[in-house]
């Protein structure tokens, strides 16, 4: 495994491991880690954390099924995520995923055909007053509203087609 | 002319030229309560805090100076201090306010709080969806700790105390203490029981633990430097403090406002504060206190005494912006965030709306809550897509009464209160959408 990581992503996986009083503790963030990393949670980094952790692989492997931000295949270059509750909802976030869709040519929780893009619905994201928000990748961007939906895809992905 | 705010928390948070750094929040007299709270005893700054009268930010209300009056400091166990960032009630996002703009005012609150209750060791636990947070704090961290106000003897005292930033992974029931604690061990977010699980005496790695809000462990540094009795002045018995409210969803004027608890009512916040609705449009239904509280219908009349006998008689938009006044009501200030709702919004689908967060966020430890969100997500997506049934509004209804009080968390209430009520309080609309079927109207989003 270690020869799959980036030297820097090592380094910080074995910070992780002694920062904690109890070393199981750096479960998380160990994942985050790899998934930056790597892209994704891969059967070889699961049995890498659990031999670091002392556990069993199924330990780990019930920790990355349960944690909605940990996912088992790669995605495309840009995450797209699209808020999906309440408050975001009232400001037409089902509308902006029904146009970001069709923008960017990808279906809801799927990678469009080139690579490019994976578009999904998340939970509330906290920034409820600037709805509708969008993530893409680390990035928050707020009051994306479905009107200008297209204006702000060739804004924010300059690479966009057509 | 908008009413004003008290600002204590967010005094400089949008202050042009006010930035996160260190320098910054120096030069507005930051980290000095701290250099005198650290020549105090523990003990008198705890009496502060339980002076102070003030109650948790993250949605329980439960008084801070209680939950530290149960620590277990006998046991000879090390004691933890966990701040929960996890801010995920829907409808809330002030806790990002203070970790963007002002992460040093909680930083220094949690300082004060370690010192305290005397950890060693403190936790930040942010969520998952916050790395721009999360990155800010440890920054911060580490400007603290260059300073010398963190890390091993904080200020040239024997008292030692680190922090650490803890990212969650997208999971809402990590905003549950317990789960919180479960999740920081690195396990599935299971949230325990209680009994024996309290946090103040089982908590972290089994040793006692403090799990404090965003907001609430901010305003410690306030409480410290006014003192408790003085901080008690601000709002009205037993709901004391400013509070910052989180306004979403049909208002002209969405975002986050500070007043005094119980400074100013329901109404002045939507009409004066965040200047009403759209023109042409009237108000249908608030959610007070994030998505998990009872929903309030407009036009309805809440009767009643308050906790200390006083009698009440109050339309939605005279219902003061406090703890005691909100639960008077049925309902609940929760985690200070209002959603409000006018006339084109069709009930069943924001509740199908509010169904399917809570089926996707229970964790599946006990059977009601797990089902019963299940099923409650079913019904209100069917009857949303058109094909209601007309048993449906009163199987809701029974369903959401089988799962309160019968799970190990209050994910059991959180999810089955925002059905209980919508169906109760928005009844003829979910009894008509068997007749009615799909809501086309033009002018409005779909909510599912």
């Amino acid at each position: 495994m270690q020869n799959l990581l980036k030297a820097e992503t090592y380094q910080n996986c074995q910070s992780a491991l002694t920062q904690y009083p109890d070393r199981k503790s750096a479960m998380l963030p160990l994942l985050h880690l790899i998934q930056e990393d790597r892209g994704y949670i891969c059967k070889e980094a699961i049995e890498w954390i659990a031999g670091l952790l002392e556990l069993e692989p199924i330990q780990v492997y019930e920790v990355v099924t349960f944690y909605p931000m940990f996912r088992q295949a790669p995605i495309g270059k840009k995450h797209i995520k699209i808020c999906r509750t309440l408050s975001c909802a009232l400001a037409g976030g089902y509308t902006l995923s029904d146009k970001l869709k069709k923008i960017l040519g990808c279906a809801q929780g799927a990678t469009s055909p080139d690579g490019e893009y994976t578009i999904e619905f998340v939970e509330c994201l906290a920034s409820c007053g600037t709805a509708p928000v969008v993530m893409v990748d680390e990035t928050l961007h707020e009051s994306v509203k479905p009107e200008n939906a297209e204006a702000w895809a060739k804004e924010t992905f300059p690479n966009l087609k057509g | 002319m908008a009413i004003a705010e008290t600002k204590l928390l967010l005094k400089y948070a949008d202050e042009p030229g006010y930035d996160n750094s260190i320098d910054c929040y120096l030069k507005h007299g930051g980290y000095e309560v701290l250099k005198k709270a650290i020549k105090r005893s523990p003990e008198e700054l705890i009496q502060e805090v339980v002076d102070s009268e003030i109650r948790g930010r993250g949605g329980a209300g439960f008084p801070a100076g209680t939950k530290w009056r149960l620590l277990d400091r006998k046991s000879g166990k090390p004691i933890y201090l966990i701040c929960n960032a996890d801010e995920s009630e829907p409808g809330t996002f002030k806790d990002r306010q203070i970790m963007h703009k002002d992460p040093h005012q909680l930083i220094e609150g949690m300082l004060i709080t370690a010192f305290a209750i005397q950890a060693k060791l403190a936790f930040i636990y942010i969520r998952g969806e916050m790395p721009e947070g999360a990155r800010i704090l440890k920054r911060a961290i580490e400007e603290a700790r260059a300073k010398g106000f963190l890390g091993n003897n904080i200020l040239g005292t024997d008292y030692s105390c680190d922090m650490i930033v803890h990212r969650g992974a997208g999971a809402y029931i990590c905003g549950e203490e317990t789960g919180l604690i479960e999740s920081l061990e690195g396990k599935r977010a299971y949230p325990r029981i209680k009994p024996p699980y309290f946090p103040a005496v089982l908590g972290l790695y089994q040793c006692p633990t403090i799990v404090n809000n965003v907001e609430t462990l901010a305003n410690i540094k306030h409480i410290v430097e006014m003192g408790g009795k003085e901080y008690a002045k601000i709002g009205t018995p037993g709901n004391t403090g400013t509070r910052i409210w989180s306004v979403s969803g049909h208002v002209n004027r969405p975002g986050y406002y500070e007043f005094p608890c119980n400074g100013i009512t329901l109404g002045e916040l939507i009409y004066d504060v965040c200047g009403g609705l759209k023109p042409g449009r009237t108000l249908k239904g608030v959610i007070p206190g994030g998505s998990s509280a009872k929903i309030l219908r407009a036009g309805e009349r809440f009767t009643g005494k308050l906790k200390d006998g006083t009698p009440f008689d109050w339309s939605l938009e005279d219902i003061p912006l406090g703890f005691d006044s909100f639960a008077a009501c049925g309902t609940m200030s929760g985690s200070g965030a209002v959603i409000v709702m006018d006339d084109t919004t069709d009930m069943v689908e924001a509740l199908a709306n509010l169904n399917e967060f809570y089926a996707h966020e229970s964790c599946g430890q006990c059977t009601p809550c797990r089902e019963g969100s299940l099923w409650m997500k079913k019904i209100t997506a069917r009857m949303s897509s058109g094909k209601a049934r007309a048993e449906d509004a009163d199987l809701l209804h029974s369903i959401s009464l089988q799962i309160s009080g019968r799970t190990i968390c209050a994910h059991g209430e959180a999810c089955a209160w925002p059905t209980e009520s919508f169906v109760n309080k928005f009844k003829d609309e979910f009894v008509s959408k068997s007749i009615t079927g799909r809501n086309v109207a033009v002018d409005r989003h779909r909510l599912i």
